[in-house]
């Protein structure tokens, strides 16, 4: 009454506080539905979110029951190793589906198996003691874990789930693990490196015996001599790069042959020769080696030890000290002889900026590309490691180089058997050369032989 | 005997280590071996730094071209080896929590840590994407068709190239079904699958015959150059 007073004491300003007073009101009101709306939404979140769950864990009592055991457990020694390892093998619970399998209803209780425990005992102890863990749909479990030679064990193996542990299938015999003789898995391995190392034998001593042999030419190693002339000319220095990695690498060691080679004619034509190294090792034989070499040329004075230096181990660092010689230096020859990875193609490219004439060897076959594209002569593959043999023109280590023709001619038989064998069984769908094919798969070309 | 004994140890370790791979009784004289050679290397490291450090000081001593930067190296290195050695601003792990030097003197937030991370890895990087630009130039030289093979040549390093960009999703989809096979992927596939798998595998049986020859030559002494000079 005082209000609408008010109002018609006021006029049209009371009138338009009335109306104010009234939207206010609508705005508290709509305030309440929208806060009554929220919690009825989250109201409906939470129940969502508890059926998701229940559906998630099996939905009921369903889901808490423990799986079923697995079944035929068994173990054996580990073959092929020094008698520390255990193989455990067991049929799957019947709980446990693959993931992939089709469900026919979406709404079914989902596998109750989330794993594998194995346990393992001595036997006269009490309890078993976990060993380790395994998937669900995997029956094998290799132990490893501090496994004794000569000492027997029991295992168990226990299927897990959200229900709980199945109970635990045991061994029914005790496994001694024992050392192998012979790694059998590595047999046909043995087989191929007799053949080759027996043929590389055989031809070292037919060439002591004085018979001629026959080495193609090869263009890069012939380079060799016209690199380290052209230095001498221009009165600039060779520069030779042992590779990044250590003495204990065969291609160090094979570039460290070739460097012996380099240092003969650095010391016999009077060129300077300098040996940025990235391991002590190599350092330390790379100053043997051009000693010798200068030695052997009757220029022991020409050596200089200062010339033979290490910079670092980095990769990187490496690479931006011998660039950064390059550049000031400009050398008129540059060998690239080892083991080389991202670097080779930074190197070789500025080798070729400064006009050097380059020559590359390495075994490396993804660094290959970048050398050919940047290098004037590529010593590819084996050409790398008969260099030593080339460049020496002993006729014992060219006999080493036949003997790696040997080598060759049993990969290319086996392959012509193989792609035969192959066709013939596509064609005519063999049994026999299925076998064949099979074999020289799993055997001869697989882990146990070429692919060790 | 300066290179008879050399020979010896390094016939004998190659030897123990051959048949190390095949029988398990000496499998482990096979590790014992790798260890010998670890053990030298880090004694060797020593020839090395303190060769590193003797020419740095050389060429500061007689202010050669550059002897700036052989200060540059001198002091990253000491200072390197200084917070390596004395593990500086090394926290302490859960394990040890009292005692710091129990910690690994590279672990994050070391003084050597922020080197590495913030110095060496950005310098590393920026010498690693130099790469970029010498495959450009090295590119341009390979590529060039001078003769029928260097024609072929760069005829697939157009195909393969191509074949690994977003262009090659393009073109397929403007070929008509019966043309799919000639889309610049198709061929990239087929070229890096066949011809390309065929040539590598041709490079790495000769690495590995060449591999398996030089280190027979090398355990019967029969190629000694690496060995150095000195009396039989």
């Amino acid at each position: 009454m005082g209000d609408r007073g008010a109002g018609e004491r006021f006029g049209v300003f009371g009138l338009k506080c009335e109306i104010s007073d009234m939207r206010f009101q609508i705005s508290d009101l709509k305030c309440q539905i929208s806060r009554l709306r929220g919690a009825v939404r989250r109201l409906l979140v939470c129940w969502g979110a508890l059926f998701w769950l229940l559906g998630l864990t099996g939905a009921g009592a369903d889901a808490q029951e423990p799986p079923r055991p697995v079944s035929d457990v068994v173990a054996v020694d580990h073959p092929n190793d020094v008698g520390t390892a255990v193989d455990v093998s067991w049929t799957l619970s019947p709980d446990d589906k693959p993931n992939d399998e089709p469900i026919p209803d979406p709404n079914a209780v989902p596998s109750l198996l989330s794993g594998y425990h194995i346990l393992r005992k001595q036997p006269g102890e009490e309890s078993f003691v976990l060993v380790g863990k395994q998937s669900a749909q995997a029956g094998e479990f290799t132990d490893r874990k501090k496994v004794v030679r000569g000492e027997p064990y029991l295992y168990q193996v226990v299927a897990v789930g959200p229900g709980g542990t199945s109970a635990g299938v045991e061994t029914a015999e005790a496994v001694t693990p024992v050392r192998g003789l012979f790694r059998t898995d590595r047999g046909w391995l043995a087989v191929i490196l007799l053949l080759i190392c027996g043929a590389v034998v055989a031809f070292i001593v037919v060439a002591k015996s004085g018979r001629e042999l026959f080495i193609r030419k090869i263009p890069g190693l012939e380079a060799v001599d016209e690199a380290v002339g052209r230095a001498t000319e221009m009165g600039r220095t060779c520069l030779f790069v042992p590779g990044i990695l250590d003495i204990n690498d065969i291609q160090t060691v094979a570039g460290i042959t070739v460097l012996s080679h380099v240092a003969s004619l650095t010391a016999e034509f009077g060129a300077r020769l300098e040996v940025p190294t990235s391991r002590s090792l190599v350092m330390t034989t790379a100053r043997e080696t051009v000693a010798a070499a200068y030695l052997a040329e009757g220029r022991p004075d020409a050596y200089r030890e200062d010339d033979i230096y290490y910079l670092t181990d980095e990769q990187f660092g490496y690479v931006a000290s011998v660039t950064s010689k390059m550049m000031q230096e400009k050398p008129a020859a540059c060998f690239y002889m080892g083991s080389f990875y991202a670097e080779s193609l930074i190197l070789a490219e500025t080798g070729n900026a400064v006009g050097a004439i380059q020559v590359a060897g390495t075994a490396q076959p993804s660094q290959l590309p970048f050398f050919v594209a940047a290098c004037d002569y590529t010593l590819i593959g084996e050409e790398f490691f008969a260099a030593s043999a080339y460049l020496s023109g002993e006729p014992v280590q060219l006999g080493s180089l036949r003997g790696q023709d040997v080598g060759k001619m049993l990969v290319a038989s086996l392959l012509i058997v193989g792609c035969v064998a192959a066709t013939w069984a596509s064609v005519t769908g063999s049994a026999s050369a299925n076998a064949v094919v099979t074999f020289l798969q799993n055997n001869v070309l697989g882990r146990g032989g070429f692919l060790p | 005997m300066k290179r008879t004994v050399p020979l010896m140890i390094a016939a004998t370790t190659g030897f123990v280590l051959i048949v190390s791979y095949f029988i398990p009784y000496t499998e482990s004289w096979g590790e014992d071996a790798m260890t010998w050679f670890n053990i030298l290397a880090a004694i060797a490291f020593i020839l090395g730094g303190g060769n590193l450090l003797r020419m740095q000081l050389q060429k500061i001593s007689d202010r050669r071209p550059g002897w700036g930067y052989a200060a540059v190296t001198l002091a990253a290195f000491v200072i390197t080896l200084f917070f390596g050695l004395f593990k500086i601003g090394v926290q302490p792990t859960a394990a040890f929590p009292t005692n710091a030097w129990a910690a690994p003197y590279d672990r994050e937030g070391s003084a050597l840590w922020w080197c590495v991370e913030y110095l060496y890895r950005p310098l590393a990087s920026t010498m690693f994407a130099l790469l970029a630009f010498y495959i450009a130039s090295a590119a341009f030289r390979a590529f060039r068709a001078k003769n029928t093979e260097a024609t072929i040549l760069l005829v697939t390093a157009f195909i393969v190239l191509l074949g690994r960009t977003y262009i090659a999703g393009i073109v397929r989809e403007w070929l008509p079904e019966g043309l799919q096979s000639l889309s610049f992927d198709n061929m990239t596939n087929y070229i890096m699958s066949v011809f390309n798998l065929a040539g590598m595998r041709a490079i790495t049986i000769g690495i590995a015959l060449g591999v398996a020859s030089t280190s027979l030559k090398v355990l019967l002494g029969v190629d000694r150059s690496y060995l150095g000079a000195g009396d039989e």
